[in-house]
């Protein structure tokens, strides 16, 4: 159940948006200032998170170079001022832990941050975990993951008892991109999770077939990486001109159409599009605000991104 | 099996093309002047594959180990594996391929060169390395700064090393194995990340394995 959350930090966003002094973002304030922030429950807890938040696969691997690193920082800036609260990333993303923590103590963020990570080896999972909190530079994560199923037999029993201890918040498991979508539902069916992590678009749809409904029934969150198949979905879209109906449920470009079209999926709590970008940033955090397509403005969102 | 077959070579790449070329800008600015001591030592490199006493094999084989160790401390563990866990890897096989210069060039005097057709294209291959190859940056696109210098980066240094190997008079077949490995992960990067100069790499690859192929029935050294 979707719920409209007046969370938004208007005083930041206003710095933010005068800052960017360019029309459309002006257009959306209007808008944003009006619309409460669209936020939806997590089924094991019912806290709610809003439904846009912030992937760093390949974005945030910028080294140890610091304008870089600053400019990630704008990003999470733009995001938190837009009442982003999500941020994902994992160990196998290169320095992206690193550029997270550094972005978090420069913003004074880390009590706005939802952390999402992720154990991504074959053993010594625990120690793992730590680096990468030590990473972030927060005193424990919300949602650890194991990344892509890889020896989960190994790091679900250590996470469960993690999180008995109070070491983090919430636990799941990854995939993406319809890979061993057979045994991910075995774990689902089995384990105790709070959490999955799939791949969904307009394009890529297998995980309504049986995985979203079986998080339902399960009750189990949902984030959804790759939303804009890491780019070139939302780069065709951005090619032709945005449909008029795009009005009807309050979007000003093609990322915040192709963002509601998975986060109006009853199932899926949020979605983590990745950018190195501050307007980008802001393009796919007002999917957050608004109205939302019903099934005949899906249909024509998947008709529209399958004529690309 | 089947899991690994729906993996694309986009699917390993961990950094935009931004980063990728923002760091050879970054390291450039960071070694600079080592640039004109790199430039010298390719010069040198050219000259003595014509030119040189007894000693010649000798010094070639030293001046490529020198970049090959310097490449693997000073960009891949140093720059490259803040972007890519795999880069220590890589720069293991740098050290290796700088060992077996040392062995099979300085130790055992094996680097002879020769004057036929296929030592003539090595020769060209390394003038191609040290004069073109920096220029390919600025003709597709990119910032100057962000050129790659035989001796400093790894494509320039790994063609140059290729073409000095074809320059021999014999076929130094186990000293290819490394820098065709390498030709084929950075035309496999540059593909991901759809840059003009990705068959590049790959190319002098195929040339390389060709020529030697010519060559090897008769005059080859292991290593």
């Amino acid at each position: 159940m979707i719920k409209a959350v007046s969370m938004l930090d208007r005083r930041a966003l206003l710095t933010s948006l005068a800052a960017a002094g360019i029309g459309a973002a002006l257009s959306r304030l209007a808008s944003a200032q009006n619309a409460p922030l669209l936020t939806r429950a997590i089924p094991s807890s019912s806290e709610q998170l809003p439904l846009v938040g912030l992937g760093s696969w390949r974005t945030f691997n910028v080294g140890n170079d610091p304008e870089a690193r600053n400019a990630c920082a704008d990003v999470m800036r733009a995001f938190f001022a837009g009442g982003g609260r999500m941020i994902d990333s994992s160990p196998m993303y290169g320095s992206s832990q690193d550029t997270i923590g550094y972005g978090l103590a420069k913003l004074g963020a880390r009590d706005k941050v939802f952390s999402a990570d992720k154990v991504w080896t074959t053993s010594g999972g625990a120690a793992q975990f730590e680096t990468s909190r030590k990473k972030w530079g927060i005193a424990r994560f919300d949602l650890m993951q194991v990344h892509n199923l890889l020896s989960w037999q190994e790091h679900l029993p250590m996470l469960i008892e993690m999180k008995a201890k109070g070491r983090f918040r919430y636990f799941g498991i990854t995939t993406s991109e319809g890979r061993r979508h057979d045994e991910f539902e075995q774990v689902m069916r089995t384990q105790p999770l709070d959490f999955i992590q799939v791949t969904y678009n307009a394009l890529d749809r297998e995980v309504e077939q049986r995985i979203l409904p079986l998080a339902r029934g399960r009750h189990i969150a949902v984030i959804i990486n790759r939303p804009f198949r890491s780019g070139p979905l939302v780069r065709r879209a951005k090619r032709h001109p945005l449909p008029a109906w795009a009005a009807e449920i309050d979007c000003t470009n093609w990322a915040q159409l192709l963002l509601k079209f998975i986060v109006s999926h009853p199932a899926v709590t949020c979605a983590i599009p990745a950018t190195t970008r501050v307007d980008h940033v802001r393009e796919n955090i007002g999917a957050s605000y608004g109205r939302l397509p019903d099934d005949t403005l899906r249909k024509r969102i998947v008709a529209a991104a399958e004529s690309f | 099996m089947s899991v690994w077959l729906s993996y694309t070579l986009t699917d390993f790449l961990l950094f935009t093309p931004h980063t990728y070329y923002r760091l050879f800008a970054l390291y450039n600015r960071a070694v600079w002047p080592l640039h004109l001591l790199a430039g010298a030592l390719g010069l040198a490199l050219l000259v003595l594959l014509f030119r040189g006493g007894a000693w010649r094999g000798r010094a070639i084989a030293a001046v490529l180990a020198v970049c090959w160790l310097w490449v693997a401390w000073a960009y891949l563990v140093e720059r490259y594996d803040t972007i890519n866990w795999a880069a220590r890897y890589f720069a293991i096989a740098f050290a290796v391929q700088a060992a077996l210069l040392i062995v099979s060039g300085l130790v055992l005097n094996r680097f002879t060169p020769g004057r036929d057709r296929v030592s003539r294209a090595g020769a060209a291959i390394v003038a191609f390395a040290l004069f073109v190859q920096p220029l390919l940056a600025p003709l597709t696109g990119r910032e100057w700064l962000q050129m790659e210098f035989f001796g400093i980066a790894p494509d320039p240094t790994v063609a140059a090393t290729i073409g000095v190997l074809l320059a021999m008079r014999r076929a130094h077949v186990v000293l290819l194995v490394i820098p065709l490995a390498w030709c084929a992960l950075t035309g496999a990067t540059l593909w991901a990340m759809d840059a003009a100069d990705a068959p590049l790499m790959p190319a002098i690859g195929v040339l390389a394995v060709a020529l030697t192929a010519s060559k090897a029935p008769h005059r080859a050294a292991l290593p």
